[in-house]
């Protein structure tokens, strides 16, 4: 009990005095976690939303996939990612491995299917109230979807949310294709292992208590968006 | 002022003659939902100037008519004809369509306007400013920025009216503009139907208001149970109708 308090206090100095070991992991650990995040975004949102407005043969099975796809398993992913990348691998010219790289590359892939599944479930709502109204507009597939995801943006931020409480909680992927190498590609979650299987309880907590307060400030954020939007009834 | 050089925005594009749309025609029309008939007519043609009224109980076809004219619904049988091809999504914007609950983008008031200018071909800014002129036109100025569905009902119903008049269309159908507007509303929505028919617009109106048909309809389509059950000139329409069912609704009698 004694070495949990001490260990907390040490937490917080390390906290407190911006430690730059701690500040360099919190970084790598972000900037990975947002480009992986803003990539799927970027991919995953408009494929969401096509899949809501387009009606095909096999577009079921697509959603079931998709929705299956959401809980992939970060190690499964990172297994991929790392079969790809390794030097025999059909990318291993691009020497990514262990690199931030190769770390962006498998929390996007972890991440997409999440965006896109639930792009296509808010979009297919409001699709649906819009429908008629755009069709009576004369506009095409491709103005749909970006009317849609233009008018559900604040609703989409949830999607947002859930891909990058994904991409910042996972262990597996980044630790296969990252390698936790110090100053290099240890970000919070792997450093936290590491230090905790080594006896290192201080830096582990604080590492821990950061990645909870980041994941608050984050859905704060996100909140306050989603009450403007639903006093402008944009929501 | 951009006001000058774009408000009539897509006239360059229109054949000879800039009309696209008219006439409008349908024929052997029918729907059929659960082996019962929704809408059967054998022929409707709207073409030159003026109001059509649609009239009819609840539940007799009216919006479902409006909905196969202006190409929404594909007919289980027949065909709809705007001037001599079938319904395409490049004439849509030389038709306007409000419905019996208008849909209002998840933006101001203004982008609302924006929004269907824009997607005719104005750029952005253009889009804006001759937004803000429709909406001082229509005398929702005041209401520029304002969200959308934050507006009053009769507001949103001007503005959605507003919004399907934006691009001058050669044919307008209204679905019951005024049901649930106070007086002053209701006769703000008319003087925007009679601008826009002294412009040229071919209107269609679907109202259950008689007073209201009177005033503005130069025909009536009565309709009562997807059948075209009347067809004549409002004047005649309304100092006798031909029908026993035109009779009793118009009696208030309960039609079943
Ligand atoms: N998509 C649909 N599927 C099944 N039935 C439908 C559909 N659309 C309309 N109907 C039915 O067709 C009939 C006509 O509907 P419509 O909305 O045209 O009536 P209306 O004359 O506009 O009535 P109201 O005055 O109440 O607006 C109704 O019985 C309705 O239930
Ligand atoms: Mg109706």
């Amino acid at each position: 009990m004694q070495d949990f308090g001490a260990a907390f206090l040490h937490a917080f100095e390390l906290l407190l005095s911006f430690d730059p070991d701690l500040m360099e992991i919190v970084g790598l650990s972000l900037e990975v976690s947002l480009i992986a995040v803003a990539i799927a975004a970027i991919v995953g949102m408009p494929l969401g939303a096509l899949l809501a407005v387009l009606r095909f043969p096999g577009r079921g099975a697509v959603l079931v996939v998709l929705n299956a796809f959401m809980g992939l398993p970060p190690v499964v992913v990172g297994l991929m990612v790392y079969l790809l990348l390794s030097r025999a691998g059909p990318l291993g010219l691009l020497q990514l491995l262990y690199t931030p790289a190769a770390m962006i590359v498998a929390q996007c892939l972890l991440v997409m299917p999440i965006v896109a599944a639930l792009t296509r479930q808010t979009v297919e709502d409001l699709h649906r109230e819009y429908d008629e109204q755009l069709r009576a507009f004369g506009i095409g597939p491709l103005g749909r979807v970006a009317t849609l995801l233009w008018d559900g943006r604040y609703s989409l931020l949830t999607a947002l949310l859930a891909g990058f409480g994904r991409a910042s909680a996972e262990v597996g992927a980044v630790l296969i294709v990252g390698g936790n190498i110090d100053h290099v590609t240890r970000v919070m979650t792997t450093a936290i292992a590491l230090e905790t299987s080594k006896g290192n309880l201080a830096l582990a907590l604080g590492l821990g208590v950061v990645l909870i307060l980041i994941a608050m400030a984050v859905n704060a954020l996100v909140l306050a968006l989603r009450n403007t939007a639903d006093r402008l009834s944009y929501a | 002022m951009p006001d000058g050089t774009c408000a009539r925005p897509l006239q360059a594009d229109l054949p000879a003659g800039g009309r696209a749309i008219l006439p409008l025609s349908g024929r052997g029309l029918k729907v059929m939902h659960d082996g019962r008939a929704l809408l059967d007519l054998e022929e409707i043609q709207l073409s030159g100037q003026g109001l059509t009224a649609v009239m009819g109980p609840n539940g007799a076809g009216k919006s479902l008519l409006l909905r196969v004219l202006a190409g929404l619904v594909t007919p289980g049988r027949g065909a709809v004809l705007w001037g001599e091809v079938p319904p395409r999504r490049d004439l849509r914007n030389r038709l306007g369509f409000v419905f019996q609950n208008p849909v209002l983008l998840r933006r101001s008031a203004l982008a609302n306007v924006a929004y269907v200018l824009s997607h005719a071909g104005l750029s952005r800014k253009q889009a804006r400013s001759e937004a803000r002129s429709v909406l001082v036109r229509a005398r929702l100025g005041h209401l520029a920025d304002r969200p959308a569905r934050l507006l009053s009902g009769g507001e949103q119903q001007r503005l959605a009216l507003a919004r399907a008049l934006a691009l001058t269309p050669e044919v307008l159908f209204l679905d019951e503009p005024t049901a649930s507007l106070d007086p002053a509303s209701t006769l703000a929505i008319e003087e925007m139907i009679g601008a826009a028919r002294r412009g040229g617009t071919r209107l269609v109106l679907v109202s259950h208001d008689a007073g209201q048909a009177r005033r503005l309809a130069d025909e009536i389509l009565f309709l009562h149970r997807g059948r075209l059950i009347e067809h004549s000139r409002a004047e005649a329409f309304f100092e006798a109708p031909a029908s026993r069912e035109a009779r009793a609704y118009l009696a208030g009698e309960i039609l079943l």
